[in-house]
């Protein structure tokens, strides 16, 4: 979520109500991270075990057939680690 | 205008009636019960046309009239003690989704040990979840402020607490003078809510908010109080002119020229008034200060009535334990703090558990705060009426 897109208590709808749909797509979760998911293209067998679990919705499906990881939406819950069954996804600690 | 017998609970019972409301969630908590029983009968019998929900809990009945309020239907629940407890953590989102609900607390005081007798520790453990606070001390007055209660909630958009003491007030008949329906109705007349959730509307409410939004969100509450302040006292106003009340945010009794004064809230503002009396007979110049609206807290109005007053005398029906001092005075004190002539506050914790509180206490209490006016110091709070 980039600060200069925040709104102010006076620019929310009342009550914090949500007004238009999909407001959660602005939302930035990499800061939640500890691990982040690497994807090794040349193991990918694009069975889409993947896509299929990650509970965020974070692997984006491509017209080719492959999938590759949106790090925007990715909590680095490392359920995709687990599910690959050819290991084509490690955990990469997160270091500045 | 019809002058009837009435206790307390079915004072507030009529006035919600006569606010036609669309819905009632309750679970029965003595001393409520008899407020959401004879609501029941109304609805039995064809009286008021209106939802009866029997929820299995409070939480479930804060939780009910929070959906409800958000389709924009009138609601109405009552609760005491344990009760307002377990509604606890609905209570705050009730006032942040900015649902105006109103809620009868018959004020009891909370276990252990298990007791149905009246104080206001109940009400004052949720001062904070962002409800504006009514406080009525006769049958009259709790008729009186629950009609208003609606206005105000609707206006603000606020939930509303509406606070009679238990027992005390809510069983004890009084004369009730009640305006026709057609008067009320006039007054709080149904309309359509904002924020309403209906299937031709798309939106969340109830929502996540992250750090980035918490923060923005809480504050529209704490404004929206705030802001109340001001719309309270019109509508107070209004409510007065007309049915012919003079109810204000406070109510000061001989506080034209009193040098020492009791702070009330409920009704021990009915013992003391009398006591006041008898000592403006014997020459004192006693006054009285009750407290009607104490969510938001009326600062400005104390501050002005209090002004030139010697000491105070505040009397708290509840306890803060191991804090500074009792709720009331610890308000109080804060809203008197910045101001650098202000009068000596004397504390006095009575009443708990439904102990009675007598006249010959209440001249106690007064003696000790004028000491501690003529001395300039306030002495530690008294515990009136503890055995040692």
């Amino acid at each position: 979520m980039s600060k200069q897109n925040l709104k102010g208590w006076k620019e929310i709808p009342e009550g914090g109500m949500i007004t238009e749909p999909g407001s959660s797509v602005g939302f930035d979760v990499q800061a939640w991270r500890t691990y982040r998911p690497v994807m090794d293209k040349s193991k990918c067998t694009k069975c889409g075990m993947c896509w299929i679990y990650c509970p965020e919705g974070a692997i984006k499906y491509n017209a080719d057939g492959s999938y590759e990881i949106d790090l925007t939406y990715c909590k680095g819950c490392g359920i995709c680690n687990r599910t690959c069954a050819v290991k084509a996804i490690s955990m990469v600690k997160e270091e500045r | 205008m019809a002058r009837v017998g009435l206790s307390g609970n079915y004072a507030i019972a009529y006035a919600v009636k006569m606010a036609d409301v669309d819905l009632i969630a309750a679970y029965p908590i003595t001393p409520q019960t008899t407020i959401v029983e004879k609501l029941s009968d109304f609805v039995a019998n064809g009286e008021l046309n209106a939802e009866y929900i029997n929820v299995e809990s409070e939480h479930s009945a804060m939780s009910a009239c929070i959906g409800a309020s958000l389709t924009g239907a009138r609601v109405f629940t009552a609760t005491s003690s344990q009760g307002l407890a377990y509604m606890h953590e609905v209570l705050f989102m009730a006032s942040v989704l900015r649902t105006p609900i109103v809620l009868a607390n018959v004020n009891r005081a909370l276990s252990a040990p298990l007791n149905i007798w009246n104080d206001h520790s109940d009400a004052m453990a949720e001062r904070d979840s962002g409800w504006i606070q009514f406080w009525a001390s006769s049958a009259q007055e709790a008729f009186d402020t629950t009609v208003l209660a609606f206005k105000v909630a609707e206006e603000t958009r606020l939930p509303v607490m509406v606070n009679i003491d238990g027992f005390i007030v809510s069983h004890t008949y009084e004369p009730v003078e009640m305006p026709g329906e057609d008067a009320i109705r006039s007054f709080i007349p149904s309309k359509a809510m904002l924020n309403r959730v209906s299937p031709r509307l798309s939106y969340s409410t109830g929502v996540v908010g992250p750090p980035e939004y918490y923060y923005e969100m809480k504050y529209q509450a704490v404004d929206a109080i705030e802001r109340s302040r001001e719309r309270i006292r019109e509508m107070q106003a209004t409510y007065n002119k007309a049915f012919g009340r003079d109810y204000g945010d406070t109510y000061g009794y001989f506080m034209e020229d009193a040098d020492y004064a009791l702070l009330t809230m409920g009704s021990m503002t009915g013992t003391a008034r009398v006591v006041a009396e008898k000592l403006r007979s014997q020459g004192e110049k006693a006054g009285v200060v009750s407290i009607r609206t104490y969510r938001p807290f009326p600062s400005d109005i104390l501050e002005r009535l209090l002004r030139g007053v010697k000491s105070v005398g505040v009397m708290d029906r509840a306890v803060t334990p191991g804090g500074p001092v009792s709720p009331l005075l610890a308000d109080l004190a804060s809203c008197l703090y910045g101001f650098a002539e202000r009068p000596v506050l004397q504390g006095f914790v009575a009443g708990l558990g439904g102990r009675d509180v007598t006249e010959d206490e209440f001249e106690m209490m007064y003696s000790k705060t004028k000491d501690a006016g003529k001395s300039g110091h306030a002495g530690q709070t008294v515990y009136v009426g503890l055995r040692e």
